[in-house]
Formats: C-alpha cells, sequence, structure tokens
C-alpha cells in the first residue's frame, strides 16, 4: 500500500507474525490432546505387557489372586466392578429418572426445581473421599446392624455397602442428562397427546419415554462409566478382600479399589504389571462407555 | 366410562406423588451428609488446627497446616500447567467447528472426561515419579492438571460458541489480526463463562485422591518442596479415616469439613457467575 | 488519482459446490455512492463480504478472479492490509458489548495495539462520531456501553467504529434492515454526507432506499450482475429485461 508508512507497515508485519504463530500454537494444543491421550494408552499397554505376556488375556477370567505366591487372576475384580457398578445403577436408576421428569416436565422453572437442580448437582460435587469417610463412619454401622439382624455375616462393609455409596453418587449424572433430554422434547407432540385427553402419567409414559428412550439409556450409560472408575469411596468400604464374594454382603475388591490399595506395595514386575493391565481394562471399558454415550446424545441432539 | 377415567386420573396423580418423593428423597443423603460432618468437624476446628503438623498417634490436638498448604500448592501449580493448554484447546475447537483436528481433538477431549482418575495415577506415575525415583507433589499436579483440562476446555469452547458471529466478525472488519480478535474480544466477552469452567475445575480436582495416591504421595510433615512428597486434604482424610484411632478420626472430620466447603462453596460461585452471565449483544 | 477504486473481474465465490457469485464483472467509482440490490440469494451480501475477504473466513467458502483496490489484487496481499482500506458495517447493529462508547469508536486502533496519546484519541472520537451523527446524542455519556444505545445509534456507532480507521471505502452490508424507519431516514442522510469523504457501497433489498440513496446501482439475480448504471436509469429505464420486472416487482 503506497500510503502505508514503512515503519507502520512493519508493525503489521510484525502483528501478522504473532498471528502465524497464534494459529500454530492452537494447532500445536490440539495435537497435544490427542498426544496426551495417545500416550496415556501406550503407557498403559507398554507397562501391562509383562502381565499379558506370561499370564495372556485369560488373566481376566482366572479366579485367584494370589500375590505372595506370584499368581494373578482378576476375576474376583472384574465380578467386584460389575456387582457393584450394577447394584448402584439399579439403585439409583429410579432416583435419577424421577429426578429428571420432575425437572423436565412437572416443574422446570421456579425456586423449588431450582434448589433441587442445584443440590442434585451439588451431589456430584462432594470428593469421593468424603462419601467413603461418611460410610465408613456412619453407613457401616447402619449395613452391620442389618445385617446382624437378617442373621448374615455382619461384616458391614462389602459389597452391598458400596453399591449404596455409588449409587448416591451416580444418581446426578443421568438425572441431569435426562432432564436436558425431557426439556427438548417438543411441546406440539406433548400437546397432542393432552388434547387427546391423555394423563400427565400416560404423557409422560406414551410420549416422553419412548422419545427420549435413547437418550436416557445414554445417560444411564455415563452414570456407569462413572460406577467403574470409581475408586475412593468404595475403597474405603468393600473391605479389600481378594476372594471371590460369595454374596452381596460379602467383602470384595473392585479393579479401581485393588488398583488403588497395592500399586504402592507392588514390589515386582509381574505384580504391578497386573494391577496395569486392570487399569488398561479399565480405561477401554471406560472410553468404549462414555464414546457410545457421547454418539447417542450427539445423534440425539441432532435430530 | 365415567370410572374409567377416573381410575387413570387417580393413577396418574399417584405417579406424581411417587415421582416428587423419590425425587425429594435423593436431597436426604446429601444434607444428611453436610449435616453429620459439620457437625463433627465444627468441634475439631480451631487455630491451632489450621497452623499446627498433626501429632502423632495418643497426643491430643495437632492440625492440618500440612495437608491445607499442600493442597494449595498441588491445585495451583495445576491450574498453572491446565488453564493455558485448556482455554487455547477450547479456543481451537470452538473456531474449527468441522476440521479433521478438531474432530480428533473433541473425542480426545470426551476420553479424557471418562478416564478413571486412578488411571491417571498410574499414568503420570510411569512419566513422572518412576523417572525422577520419588513421589512428588509436581506429579500431582500434573495428574490434576490432566483431570482439569476437559472441563476447561469443554466450557470454553461452549462459551465461544454461544458468541454471537457478528462480534467475530466485526472486529475481524477492523483489520485486527486474528489472536487479537480472540485475545481482545472474544476472551474478554466470554470471560464469565470461561471463568466459571475454570472454577468448576477446581472444584472438582481439589478433592481429588485417587491420582495423588502415587504421585504427591501425601507427608507427615509441612513440605513445600515441588520435588518432594507432599500430603494434601483428601489424602489426609483417606489416611486417617482409615485408621483405626479416634483422635485421627477427628484431625479427618475437620480436614472433611474444610474440604467440603470449599468445594461447595466454589461450585456455587460457578452457578451465580453463570446466572449472571448473560453478556449484552 | 484514478477514478475507479475498486475493480472486479471474472470474479466468482464458492460455497462448497454452491456457486454463488458468478463471473462479476464491475468498475466501482471513488466518493460515489452504490447500491447493490437484488432478490435475497442472489448473492450480493457475499460478494459485498468478497471485497473485504469476510467470505472466505466461512468453512467451505472460496472465491476466484481479480478483486482490484486501487489496481492492486486484495487478494495478493495480506487481509488485514485490505480490511485497513476496506470498512464494514454490518446488517444487525454490532458494538462490542464489552466496551464503552467511547472505547467502541477508537476499537480499530486499541485491538490492533496501536499507541495513541490521550488528545489524539480524543479527536479521533470526537471527529469520528461527529460525521457518523451521533456525538451530540452522545457526548456526555461517552464511558456508558455502547450496547444501551438505541438500535439506530448503534448502527451509527458501529459507522463511526469503522470510519475512525479512515478506510477510503465503507461497505454496508443491509445497514437498516433492522431498525425503525426514522432511525432508517437518518441513516440515510448520513451516507450521503459521508460519500465525500468515503465510497460507500450498500448492499439492500429495499428498491426506494437504493433509489433514495445512491449514484448508482447494481443488480444482482442468481449470482449474476444483471445491470451496473446511474441509479436514474436503472429505475426508469433498466436495460435488463430482469432488473425491470425486479423493479416494478414483478418478483422479489
Amino acid at each position: 500500500m503506497e500510503d502505508l508508512t514503512i515503519a507502520s507497515k512493519k508493525a503489521y508485519n510484525k502483528k501478522i507474525g504473532m498471528e502465524v504463530l497464534f494459529t500454530r500454537t492452537l494447532i500445536i494444543v490440539a495435537l497435544l490432546l490427542i498426544v496426551l491421550v495417545l500416550g496415556i494408552m501406550t503407557t498403559l499397554i507398554i507397562e501391562s505387557i509383562p502381565s499379558m505376556k506370561s499370564l495372556g488375556f485369560k488373566f481376566l477370567w482366572s479366579k485367584t489372586w494370589d500375590p505372595v505366591n506370584n499368581i494373578y487372576g482378576g476375576y474376583p475384580f472384574l465380578l467386584g466392578t460389575v456387582l457393584t457398578s450394577f447394584i448402584a445403577l439399579a439403585i439409583s436408576i429410579p432416583f435419577s429418572f424421577a429426578i429428571a421428569v420432575y425437572l423436565g416436565e412437572y416443574n422446570s422453572k421456579g425456586w423449588l426445581s431450582n434448589l433441587l437442580k442445584n443440590i442434585v448437582e451439588l451431589i456430584a460435587a462432594v470428593p469421593s473421599v468424603i462419601y467413603g469417610f461418611w460410610g465408613l463412619l456412619v453407613l457401616v454401622p447402619i449395613v452391620r446392624d442389618f445385617e446382624t439382624k437378617f442373621n448374615i455375616l455382619p461384616y458391614g462393609i462389602g459389597i452391598f455397602t458400596a453399591s449404596i455409596i455409588l449409587s448416591i453418587m451416580i444418581i446426578p449424572y443421568a438425572a441431569s442428562m435426562g432432564r436436558e433430554l425431557i426439556k427438548m422434547v417438543p411441546s406440539n407432540l406433548k400437546e397432542g397427546a393432552y388434547s387427546l385427553g391423555a394423563t400427565r402419567f400416560e404423557v409422560i409414559k406414551s410420549v416422553i419415554f419412548p422419545y427420549t428412550k435413547s437418550g436416557l439409556f445414554a445417560g444411564v450409560l455415563l452414570s456407569l462409566g462413572r460406577a467403574l472408575g470409581e475408586t475412593m469411596a468404595v475403597t474405603m468400604v468393600i473391605g479389600n478382600t481378594s476372594l471371590i464374594p460369595t454374596s452381596i454382603f460379602s467383602p470384595g475388591n473392585t479393579m479401581a479399589s485393588v488398583i488403588a490399595n497395592e500399586f504402592t506395595e507392588a514390589d515386582h514386575t509381574l505384580y504391578l504389571s497386573a494391577l496395569i493391565e486392570l487399569g488398561l481394562f479399565l480405561f477401554c471399558v471406560t472410553v468404549v462407555i462414555n464414546i457410545i454415550g457421547k454418539f447417542i446424545i450427539n445423534k440425539f441432539s441432532n435430530n | 366410562m365415567q370410572a374409567h377415567i377416573k381410575f387413570r386420573v387417580a393413577k396418574s396423580k399417584a405417579a406424581e406423588i411417587i415421582l416428587i418423593v423419590l425425587a425429594f428423597f435423593v436431597t436426604a443423603p446429601l444434607l444428611f451428609i453436610i449435616y453429620y460432618i459439620f457437625q463433627k468437624g465444627i468441634k475439631v476446628i480451631s487455630w491451632n488446627f489450621l497452623t499446627q503438623l498433626p501429632k502423632p498417634v495418643g497426643e491430643v490436638g495437632g492440625g492440618i497446616v500440612n495437608a491445607l498448604v499442600g493442597t494449595g500448592l498441588i491445585v495451583l501449580y495445576a491450574s498453572i500447567m491446565a488453564i493455558p493448554i485448556g482455554i487455547l484447546c477450547g479456543i481451537y475447537l470452538s473456531e474449527h467447528k468441522s476440521s479433521k483436528l478438531a474432530y480428533f481433538s473433541r473425542l480426545c477431549v470426551d476420553v479424557l472426561q471418562g478416564v478413571p482418575s486412578i488411571v491417571i495415577g498410574i499414568v503420570v506415575y510411569f512419566w513422572i515419579v518412576k523417572p525422577l525415583h520419588t513421589f512428588s507433589a509436581i506429579s500431582g499436579s500434573v495428574a490434576l492438571a490432566i483431570m482439569m483440562l476437559p472441563i476447561i476446555i469443554k466450557s470454553t469452547e461452549e462459551t465461544l460458541k454461544l458468541l454471537p458471529a457478528s462480534l467475530k466478525e466485526a472486529a475481524i472488519a477492523l483489520a485486527i489480526p486474528y489472536h487479537r480478535v480472540i485475545t481482545k474480544v472474544l476472551l474478554p466477552c466470554g470471560i464469565s463463562g470461561i471463568l466459571s469452567g475454570i472454577i468448576l475445575s477446581v472444584a472438582r480436582i481439589a478433592g481429588e485422591t485417587a491420582p495423588l495416591l502415587f504421585t504427591a504421595f501425601g507427608n507427615p510433615y509441612l513440605n513445600t518442596s515441588m520435588l518432594k512428597p507432599m500430603q494434601s486434604l483428601p489424602l489426609l482424610i483417606f489416611n486417617y479415616a482409615t485408621s483405626p484411632y479416634d483422635e485421627w478420626h477427628d484431625l479427618a472430620w475437620g480436614a472433611a469439613l474444610i474440604l467440603l466447603f470449599t468445594v461447595l462453596l466454589l461450585n456455587i460461585i460457578t452457578k451465580l457467575t453463570t446466572r449472571k452471565w448473560n453478556v449484552q449483544l | 488519482m484514478e477514478r475507479t477504486i475498486i475493480k472486479s473481474e471474472n470474479f466468482n465465490a464458492y460455497f462448497g459446490n454452491n456457486h454463488v457469485v458468478k463471473n462479476v464483472n464491475i468498475e466501482i467509482e471513488r466518493n460515489k455512492v452504490i447500491a447493490v440490490m437484488g432478490p435475497s440469494g442472489c448473492g450480493k451480501t457475499t460478494y459485498l463480504r468478497c471485497i473485504n475477504r469476510l467470505h472466505e473466513l466461512i468453512e467451505g467458502a472460496r472465491c476466484d478472479g481479480k478483486m482490484l483496490l486501487n489496481g492492486q489484487d486484495v487478494y495478493s496481499m495480506h487481509p488485514i492490509f485490505t480490511r485497513l482500506k476496506i470498512g464494514m458495517v454490518f446488517q444487525r447493529p454490532n458494538p462490542f458489548p464489552n466496551l464503552s462508547i467511547y472505547d467502541n469508536v477508537i476499537a480499530g486502533y486499541v485491538l490492533n495495539g496501536i499507541k495513541m496519546s490521550k488528545s489524539d484519541k480524543n479527536d479521533i472520537v470526537e471527529k469520528s462520531l461527529t460525521s457518523a451523527a451521533l456525538w451530540k446524542e452522545v457526548k456526555d455519556s461517552l464511558h456508558k456501553k455502547g450496547t444501551f444505545l438505541s438500535g439506530g445509534q448503534q448502527q451509527r456507532l458501529c459507522i463511526a467504529r469503522a470510519i475512525a480507521m479512515e478506510p477510503e471505502v465503507l461497505l454496508l452490508d443491509e445497514p437498516t434492515s433492522a431498525l425503525d424507519p426514522i432511525s432508517t431516514s437518518s441513516i440515510e442522510e448520513l451516507l450521503k454526507e459521508l460519500k465525500n469523504n468515503f465510497t460507500l457501497i450498500i448492499v439492500t433489498h429495499n428498491m426506494q432506499q437504493a433509489a433514495r440513496v445512491s449514484d448508482k446501482t447494481a443488480f444482482f439475480y442468481m449470482g449474476e450482475l444483471v445491470e451496473y448504471d446511474d441509479t436514474k436509469k436503472m429505475f426508469t429505464n433498466p436495460d435488463d429485461i430482469r432488473t425491470q420486472n425486479y423493479i416494478t416487482g414483478r418478483f422479489s
């Protein structure tokens, strides 16, 4: 430009240089995220190679975990994780669903629903170690009394107790997801049903529920992902034994809790590697669950 | 006919009542936990509790100053690492809605959000603790920073996406270079959304224990060196809560009260800032 | 100085596979008001956004051909230099919501990191706001946020912000379509004043507006530049049947 002075042109060239630098930084950071996740995966795989080599994939189904004699089988922890997560899910679903329907349909505005919504979100905010602590000192004695009454070995701690704590912790995830989805149900669909004389319950059952089914399922999946990976609260109340649980009231261990308990004690390669293989498995399962959940939700909200 | 309608209406009413009872019942455990911890913890908290080191078993008193300082430092360093990267990545994702890199980057953010925190602890153990041959506060910060990233990235991306395109065009049409369009126009306009994401991420990690077990590890003494093991509030609660000593349980209740209220306070601040946040356009 | 300021040669613009501006050739003269009109979707706004290279910001958008500013192809220089010379006012007023009226006017300088003395800033603010016929209304509230103004005032603030940078050309993309009739007429008055210092290119779907404010009019239809002539002639005796149909309201 003929009338831009040399000095100001220089200043602008410097700015253009900055612009290029900035654009490149953004790209590098976006790449960094990918590298980070790939790095996490690679580290887990590399570190679990010794265990994969000597134990293979049947490791997950072998029934004995005895580090003293160098025998490693993940089945007790697999079972513990599946039991705690699914019991917790079963307990939490009615509550999550009730909250979602109440906040999404019955009462989506006003101070009362606002309060409930905020309290539910705060449930997710409480650190898991606090749930664990509270569970250990308050819930465990209650469960123990209950077990004594019904003539079950009164451990107090165990899979059942862990499931209860977990169920409280995961309620908010499915609940807030469900609330969003139920709010997205087009009002003309609902009005159509109402104008045909349907009651509110019938509208929920035959309009809202079918419409949001896939999304609600995704919400439950995300809750499940949380439950599977939850460590501290479970570790504190589950009893930490590597024996195969005999009932839902017996003590056990989940994959996450066995890692938390034994990782710093694992004194030889195979032991450590077996723990990491559990971590790798946990990683893969939660990643798959989360991706499926997100995929369903994206598909739902794009419709 | 009449009776049938009455039955359906009654059924609907019953369903409504059950739903409301279930929905509000959920608040009970939270309120109970808050009440219980408040009741147990408030007795313990005193000036000495905040300024002294824990005493050995058997001695009365002692405090948790090491954990308070430790949590502060670990979270501070985690924030220093996570905030710039998180904001920059959020900017990239909001600016490139459909590029290949954005697709994979977004996927990785989703993945990272779902990774169990204990797994991040394992990985950081191999990245930092093992090469340095010692547990260290900085490794704890790295683990927590990784957990902060998805929250900051998501909130930055969503906030910037909500800003109208006309704002960016106005700035670009004024011949403002791209980096200044972002840093001087878009970021200031979305600052409260981004800030609330940052506060939320701090609230989320301040109570994280699992990733610190094999990184910051814990330390019964006061330490301010980031290259040495360091105590933190959640680690202290975990260790003392699972011990058999009542004195230590007391310390843990006090620590739990402080942690719980800090975290809840940060969450409430986030809610207030997001509610206030409506840039006039 | 040459009379022609902007010249397009065989200019095309696309959104993905959509060919939205087709082979446009036009020469625009200095210090005139040029109206660009046509039915919606005819490519008039896209063409306007190609002049200061805003079109290329949209994902999947591209263009080819020549777009000359004072004989230099704007697509061969960095877009910043193009946009320094070509200001723009948008359909909806878009003052920066985080800045005061004062800071909005000098935003082009401040956000560019250009350091100026307080008195220089004051001069630019007063001069620009005066040119935009807004000074009298806002001189006592310069430090209020720009978003507190009415729609018409906001749009004049945006004009002030654009002309503060002293561009040669000012692009206006339907600047009054979001405004009430009174604000519209005050902006139209303003445009007549501004042409003494700037070349104005205004996109409008409002024929009366084109007739009122412009010296020359370009008519776009389905991506093509159908006709470009003196406004008077266009509205009384257009050459092309399509122009005639549009002006007489046979299609919109």
